[in-house]
Formats: structure tokens, sequence, C-alpha cells
């Protein structure tokens, strides 16, 4: 070791080029050499996807074999009926961990390593999330690889299946911002990760999930309308097995655009302050 | 421009506590100023305002000639970053950790290939190279750490606590780094609780105190005012103790401090020592312990501020390693 710092000749040849002006094609590119990082996180814990889908799919198993002969009488309608909600739930507790992540980069001194260097100030922050978006994907595949195990045969075909999952990503994306928030205004991981699970239970199961909100007392199903996991999963529904699919994705579409507008801000101003 | 960081009444608080309260420093270009202060007294703190990370509530500071608040991208250009705990990936290769630096500032995938290849073999970490930083032993993660923020060539280096938790073989590794990097020209700000860290390394030295420079100067300077050993004697007989404050006082000329069963008193010219001796074995006293040694922290402090530094964790041990004992 000695001998390797006394050696060092003062310039190597090939000199570092000049730190890259700030310009919003090299916040895209910095955001994705970031989004590359969590990739390669991804590649070395690939444990994590199947234990983000773990309980999803748990559900699956409980609720079509164990309720599913109850509910609709026949099990395989109810698996039909359930694996969109199941999609989404998996995808929406999936967010959970963009909070978590960033809490621990932030706990582990990894952000102000970047936030030393020249460049540009929201890459760190760009860049978990759009590695994030390649994992609720992951997940979302995870769900539907093992619904079709079990014999699931979407109506909606391909077409159908893709279009229910750029939505539910889109809703991830929107959502994720919440939690970004919580990742970034919370102290710990820990923290994070119980604040964010509190949520996600009445949220997710609190809708047309595993149940048709009409069929639950009024104050719940006056809930269950108005939560946007039910227009998630009503849209997604109506993609992969036919029935209506405007007016929930209309309401998607709002909340996705509430969520941003109100959690984007926040979040960058959070990331500001405290990152 | 001779000054790498000037900083002038930096202020800083946080909810109910001041962390720096008027800090003025300046590191000349090339030199290695070392930031001596106890656990909480400002020192991450002021790491943190002069790379950016932070913006002080009151005061200024430029570094490179470039002000911390109003061009903090030109500032972050210039200087590399070693925060007080590793900052290294775990999930990521020692190589992906410093690709994805190099890529970040603009090298091309060859070239940031060669740059972490570069570093991890200055940093002896080849070997150690493809795998993934948590199975690094603590030395390794600090020098991968060292290495992430060097990708840029920076001219100015903080180093906060860069020893802190290592081993003396590891810690004599980092001092032999950094006294490299200061051979190639790159100014150092380093913060330690040892005193005998700035000693090795620094070439100036502030000692901070609750946000408050209290003390500044080479080494030195600094060790002729707090006194450069402390002579520590233990009477056999704890009886005796009383004795023989009285003739270490009389033989150095400083203040006594007693322990529980040790007289120690601050000196300057290490030839007392004899005269210390010879004067016990002249009143009959045995001795079962008398050494000569570095002042630890606590120490400095007392003789600095009249009061020993608060919440000091593991401040005498920067004196440990060296310490004299004679028969
Ligand atoms: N983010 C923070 N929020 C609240 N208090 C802080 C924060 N960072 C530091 N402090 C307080 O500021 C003081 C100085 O802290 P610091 O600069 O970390 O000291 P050092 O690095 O010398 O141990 C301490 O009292 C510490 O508790
Ligand atoms: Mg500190």
């Amino acid at each position: 070791m000695s001998t390797a710092t006394t050696a060092e000749p003062r310039e190597q040849a090939a000199a570092a080029p000049p730190a890259p002006r700030l310009t919003p094609a090299v916040a895209v590119r910095h955001g994705g050499l970031l989004a590359w990082r969590s990739l390669l996180k991804i590649k070395r814990n690939p444990e994590e996807i199947l234990g983000l889908t773990f309980m999803p799919l748990m559900f699956v198993a409980l609720f079509v074999f164990v309720f599913g002969q109850a509910m609709m009488g026949d099990w395989q309608a109810y698996r039909d009926f359930i694996i969109p909600g199941i999609a989404a739930q998996s995808v929406i507790f999936a967010t959970i961990g963009t909070g978590v992540a960033l809490n621990t980069d932030i706990e582990k001194g990894i952000f102000d390593r970047f936030r030393s260097l020249p460049i540009a100030r929201s890459a760190p922050l760009v860049g978990a999330i759009l590695g994030d978006l390649v994992r609720y994907g992951l997940t979302v595949i995870a769900v539907l690889v093992v619904a079709a195990l079990i014999g699931y045969r979407p109506e909606g075909g391909v077409l159908g299946v893709v279009a229910a999952g750029a939505v539910v990503m889109l809703f991830a994306f929107a959502l994720c911002w919440l939690s970004a928030f919580m990742g970034l205004l919370l102290r710990t991981p820990m923290a994070v990760n119980i604040f964010g699970s509190v949520w996600m239970f009445p949220l997710t199961f609190g809708a047309s999930t595993f149940v048709d909100p009409d069929d639950m007392p009024s104050w719940m199903g006056a809930f269950a309308k108005v939560n946007p996991v039910t227009h998630v999963t009503d849209t997604m529904r109506g993609l992969m097995e036919g029935g209506p699919v405007a007016v929930p994705l209309m309401w998607t579409l709002v909340w996705v655009a509430v969520l941003i507008g109100v959690f984007f801000p926040l979040a960058t101003r959070a990331y500001k302050r405290r990152a | 421009m001779t000054d790498a960081i000037r900083a002038e009444g930096l202020v800083k608080r946080f909810k109910g506590t001041t962390a720096l309260d008027g800090v003025d420093l300046v590191a000349r270009a090339g030199a290695v100023l070392g930031v001596l202060g106890p656990n909480g007294s400002g020192k991450t703190t002021t790491v943190r305002i002069l790379a950016t990370l932070l913006t002080p509530d009151g005061g200024h500071a430029t570094v490179g000639g470039h002000d911390v608040v109003r061009a903090p991208h030109e500032v972050r250009r210039t200087i590399g970053l070693t925060g007080q705990y590793a900052a290294v990936d775990q999930d990521l290769t020692g190589t992906q950790n410093l690709v994805l630096i190099a890529r970040l500032l603009g090298h091309s995938r060859a070239g940031a290939r060669a740059r972490a290849a570069e570093l991890l073999a200055r940093f002896s970490l080849s070997d150690a190279a493809d795998r993934p930083a948590k199975t690094y032993s603590g030395g390794m993660r600090r020098r991968l750490d060292l290495a992430a923020s060097l990708v840029g060539r920076p001219t100015l280096l903080y180093l906060d606590e860069p020893t802190t938790g290592l081993d003396p073989h590891s810690r004599n590794e980092l001092w032999d780094v950094v006294r490299g990097l200061v051979d190639d020209g790159v100014t150092v700000l380093l913060t330690t609780q040892y005193l005998e860290e700035a000693d090795q390394l620094a070439d100036d030295i502030v000692v901070l105190d609750h946000g408050k420079v209290i003390s500044r100067g080479t080494p030195d300077e600094l060790k002729a005012r707090a006194g450069a050993q402390v002579l520590q004697v233990q009477p056999l007989h704890a009886g005796e103790l009383e004795r023989v404050g009285g003739i270490v006082e009389q033989v150095t000329g400083s203040e006594v401090r007693t322990g529980e069963r040790t007289a120690s008193a601050s000196v300057t010219d290490p030839s007392v020592m004899p005269e210390v001796v010879r004067r016990l074995d002249d009143a009959g006293i045995s001795v079962s312990e008398l050494n000569l040694r570095k002042p630890s922290l606590d120490e400095v402090f007392l003789a600095l501020t009249g009061r020993p530094a608060e919440d000091t964790t593991g401040g005498a041990d920067g004196a440990a390693p060296a310490e004299r004992t004679h028969a």
C-alpha cells in the first residue's frame, strides 16, 4: 500500500474529462446512470423481487383455493376476478421499497457522495425512481406468471394485459412520490417500512380487489368507491377481463394527477432539504 | 490564489442546538488542515457546509475561490468527500462503485473502467475488485470510499474522521495514503478526535469545541500551549499519592492533577523525568508506574479551556500508541 502511494505519478495519461455542464440532457444521463445502479442492486438481490411478490402470491393461493369456491361458487371465476387486483396490490406494496431505499441511501451517506459530485441535483432521486419502475414491472410480471401457472387466461389477451400493466405502472409511478416523501421525511428505514405498510392494508383491502364494493357494508363500500386502488383495479379488470374501462380509467388518471401534483413537489422539497 | 478554503463566521443552527457558532478557518493550498475536536463539536457540520451539502445560517465560505452557497457546482468540481461513514454501495462491487462515479463525471465506458482499475490497484483492492463491497473488511471499505472520492481527481479532499474505528494497522495505511496524496499536491482537510493524528498529518490545526474555534496553530504551537507531554506517576501505596503530587509539582512547575491512584502533570521538557525519579528515590517512595506520554485530547482541552472535553468517545485512545513507559 505504501509503495503504491508514493510511486503514484502526479498526473496519469488519461486526464479526467471536465465535468459536463448541467444541461437537461446531462441530467437525464445522470438519472439513467443512477437507475443502472438500482438495476445492479436488483440483479444482486433477486430474492427481493420474490419477497415483494410473496405476500400477494400467498393471497392468490388463499383467496383462490380457500375462499374462491365459497365466494363465487366457482374458484376459477373468482381467480379471474382477483388476479388484476392482486397484480395492483403487489405493485402498490412494492412502492414502499422506494421510500425505504431512499432512506437507506441517505442514512448510509451514499446520497452525500452523489451530492458532492458535480452532477444534476435531482439525479439521485430521479435515478432511484426510474430504477424502481423496473422493479415494479418485474413484480407485475411475477404475479402474472404465477397466475398463468394456475390456469389464468385473460380474455383481453396480450394487448389487454400490457395495457393493464401500463395503467398500474403509471399509478405506481404516482404513488412512489408519496413513498419517496415518507422516505425523506422519516428518520430510519424501519420507520418508513412500518409507516408505509400501515396504509397498505386498508388501501388494498378496502377496495374492489377481493370483493365488489356494492357487497360491503355501506360505509366501507363508500370508502372503497373513492379508493384509488378500486379505480386502478377496475380499469385493469376491464382491460384484462372485459368490462367498462373509460370511467375507472378517468378516475385513475385523476388520482395519478393528484398524487403527483401533491407529492412530487413535497418530495423534491424534502429532498433538497434533507439530502 | 494560495488559500484552498476560506471560511468566515460560519454559523449553523439545528432545532435547539447551535452546531457552529462563528467558525473561521483557512486551508492553505497544498497543505493539510486538521480540524480537531471531540464528538459533537461541529466537525462534520463544518465539512458538510464546505462540501455544499449544508447551507450555513450565517457567515460565508469560498472553496478554490468559489462561494459554497452561490457557486456550489463549481465547488463540487474541485472537491472530493470521504464522509465519517464509508459511503459505498454495499451491493455493488468495488469496480461497479467506482465505474458509476466515473461515468457520472463524464468518463466514457472504457475510460471509467480504466480509472476504476487504476484506483483499485492504487488502494490494493484489485483482488477484491469484483466482489460486492459488503464482503469487504472495514479497512477495505474505507479505502474504497477514499478511492471513490478521488475518481474525479479533486484538488481538495475532505476526510471526516477517516481512521475512527480502524485498527492501528489500517490506520497507519491510511496515514500513508494521505501523505501520498499530499505529495501529489492535493490539499486535505481532515477532521479527527485524535491529537496524535492531527500531529502526524496536519500542517495547521484548528481546535473546535461547541462550534467555536478555541485554538489554532501548527502542531508544535498547539503542543507548546497544551504541554507537549504528560508525566504520570502511580505510587505503590495509594497513601503516598499526595507526597508524589508534591514532588511532581516542584520538579515540573506545572499544576498537578491527582486521580484515584495517579498523579499527572503537563511537561514541556522531557528531561525532568530523571529528576523526578531521583527525588522519589530520595523520599523512599516506591512507584508501580511512571511514564511520559502524549497528552490525550481530553488533556489538551483541559489545558486550553480549563475544563475537560465533553462527550469524548475514545478521545484518550489517541495517546495510547505513543506511550513511552519507563521502568
Ligand atoms: N441534522 C442534525 N440535526 C440536529 N442536530 C444536528 C444535526 N447534525 C448535527 N447536529 C448537532 O450539531 C452538533 C455538531 O454536530 P457534528 O458537526 O456532527 O459534530 P462532530 O462531527 O464534531 O461530532 C451536535 O450537537 C449535533 O448533535
Ligand atoms: Mg462527525
